[in-house]
């Protein structure tokens, strides 16, 4: 029996890499739904922030992620916009990261048509732009002198949405979805900070732990952290089988498989410990 | 004088922007916005720094035929590609650079990064071992957020997800902001070192 276990501790990496794949492969095939449950968790007080708005309101949605993080964050993007044009809020998108402004485009038009919502009326993308936290701060003094036209050059002046907004101080939420640097904690930092704005975010599950810190201080009114918060927005929105919510099960899978994996070690590690073998 | 300007440049724009922070009024509420759009101007061009190095460095590859050069080529056709469709078509959504930006490069760029996942599976099989005290409350508390981070912790025992909150919202943040404030410390020290001209390294000599 120790000898199995000492086998298993040399196991081959590709057997583990096989073992992981079929971990993620076979839920996705046999459509296993495991049923999500929303606790007591950062999601929540995002969800319910939003759903408080006032209809109408101003939010500003900033894609600051690249296609390297999408599978977590892309369905947060199609969660929370769901939610704010659900609710009537207007969208006003950006991208702190390049590739974010493409990815946002997406996320806002392919829902738009279906749920009866206009590019310019109710949401407008302006793109990327570069400078990070010092273009926030200059977001806080015009908006307008950063973005004089949108994504597809179409004049600040021309988009009857955005009348009437001339700073930060027009914007009543702003909702980071991040992958790094710059992202939420620049908004956190230069508009939430300095210029009051509520705060709200979505980012990869690794750098979750990060952003706990703003919320215990309520620096943030909410956090989506990685896949599971995507699928925790969108069982609160009442997305049936989303992306996230059928992520969940693969998942799910995945981590027992890492976890047993991770047993599996410890054992042939004390089994060879015992025998004097072990460094 | 290659000392002085530069020393003097950012002595200048340093105390604009901290007296823009503290006195937001004019002039230096001007002057601090003036300088913030200088800076994005700066950036942009950085953007094409780096597409110029880019392919600079991938074109030396292919040409000296260095360690995989075969790969050079292809990130040099994609590069150009990409830059021609653009300026051809602009971003707009459904023409030739968006079709090729979502059904190439967001696919390739995802692969990538879910490769992470065997990596960390044989990284944690091999190196993860409760072998003291402390990397066993390691090890649990890893256990306790990987299963709180899924829906099957909550089927296994109710309290998981409650456990993995706990240890995020309050050992973690314990951490977390510890290495913050000293971070943001070492960030205003060198600032200052920086804006005083004590501090000269990022001029390029060791003076």
């Amino acid at each position: 029996m120790a000898d199995i276990f000492t086998r298993m501790g040399n196991l081959d990496r590709r057997i583990i890499f096989i073992l992981i794949a079929l971990a993620v492969i076979i839920p996705i095939l046999t459509d296993l739904i495991i049923p999500n449950i929303v606790g007591a968790e950062p999601s929540r007080d995002l969800f319910e922030f939003v759903d408080a708005l006032p209809p109408g309101s101003n939010v500003i949605l900033s894609f600051d992620y690249d296609p390297s993080t999408m599978p977590e964050l892309q369905p947060m993007a199609e969660a929370v916009v769901r939610h704010l044009f659900l609710k009537d809020h207007r969208i006003i998108g950006m991208a702190l990261w390049p590739q974010g402004a493409a990815l946002g485009q997406d996320a806002m038009s392919s829902l738009s048509d279906s749920l009866g919502k206009e590019q310019y009326l109710d949401w407008v993308n302006l793109g990327y732009k570069t400078g990070g936290g010092v273009m926030i701060v200059r977001l806080g003094t015009s908006m307008r002198a950063i973005f004089p036209t949108d994504r597809d050059n179409v004049p600040w002046s021309e988009i009857p949405m955005l009348q009437g907004i001339n700073s930060l101080d027009d914007i009543q939420l702003v909702i980071s979805l991040s992958a790094g640097d710059p992202g939420i904690i620049a908004w956190v930092m230069m508009a939430g900070d300095r210029y009051d704005i509520p705060i709200g975010g979505g980012c990869t599950a690794v750098s979750a732990p990060q952003l706990y810190t703003y919320l215990q201080t309520e620096q943030m009114v909410g956090l989506l952290g990685g896949l599971k918060g995507a699928a925790d927005y969108e069982t609160l929105v009442g997305i049936e089988n989303g992306e996230a919510i059928r992520g969940m099960s693969p998942q799910s899978v995945a981590h027992i498989a890492i976890m047993l994996f991770i047993i599996i070690g410890n054992i042939a590690y004390f089994t060879q410990k015992r025998k004097g073998g072990a460094r | 004088m290659r000392l002085i300007i530069p020393l003097a440049i950012t002595f200048t724009s340093g105390m604009i922007m901290i007296l823009n922070f503290f006195i937001p009024h004019q002039p230096f509420a001007l002057l601090g916005e003036n300088l913030q759009e200088w800076y994005m101007i700066v950036a942009s061009g950085a953007i094409f720094l780096g597409s110029a190095n880019l392919l600079h460095v991938h074109f030396r590859k292919t040409r000296l035929k260095l360690k995989n050069w075969k790969y050079s080529p292809v990130t040099i056709v994609g590069f150009l590609v990409m830059i021609v469709l653009g300026l051809i078509y602009g971003v707009t959504e459904n023409l030739p650079f968006d079709y090729l930006f979502m059904n190439m490069v967001a696919p390739m760029g995802a692969t990538m990064f879910s490769l992470l996942a065997f990596f960390v599976a044989s990284a944690a099989f091999r190196a993860f071992r409760a072998s003291n005290w402390r990397a066993t409350l390691l090890l649990t508390s890893a256990f306790l957020v990987m299963l709180g981070q899924v829906p099957i912790g909550a089927m296994i025992w109710d309290k998981i997800p409650l456990a993995k909150v706990w240890l995020m919202a309050i050992p973690n943040t314990a951490g977390q902001r510890a290495v913050m404030i000293g971070a943001a410390m070492g960030v205003v020290a060198t600032s200052l070192r920086m804006i005083f001209g004590i501090e000269r390294s990022y001029l390029g000599g060791a003076d």
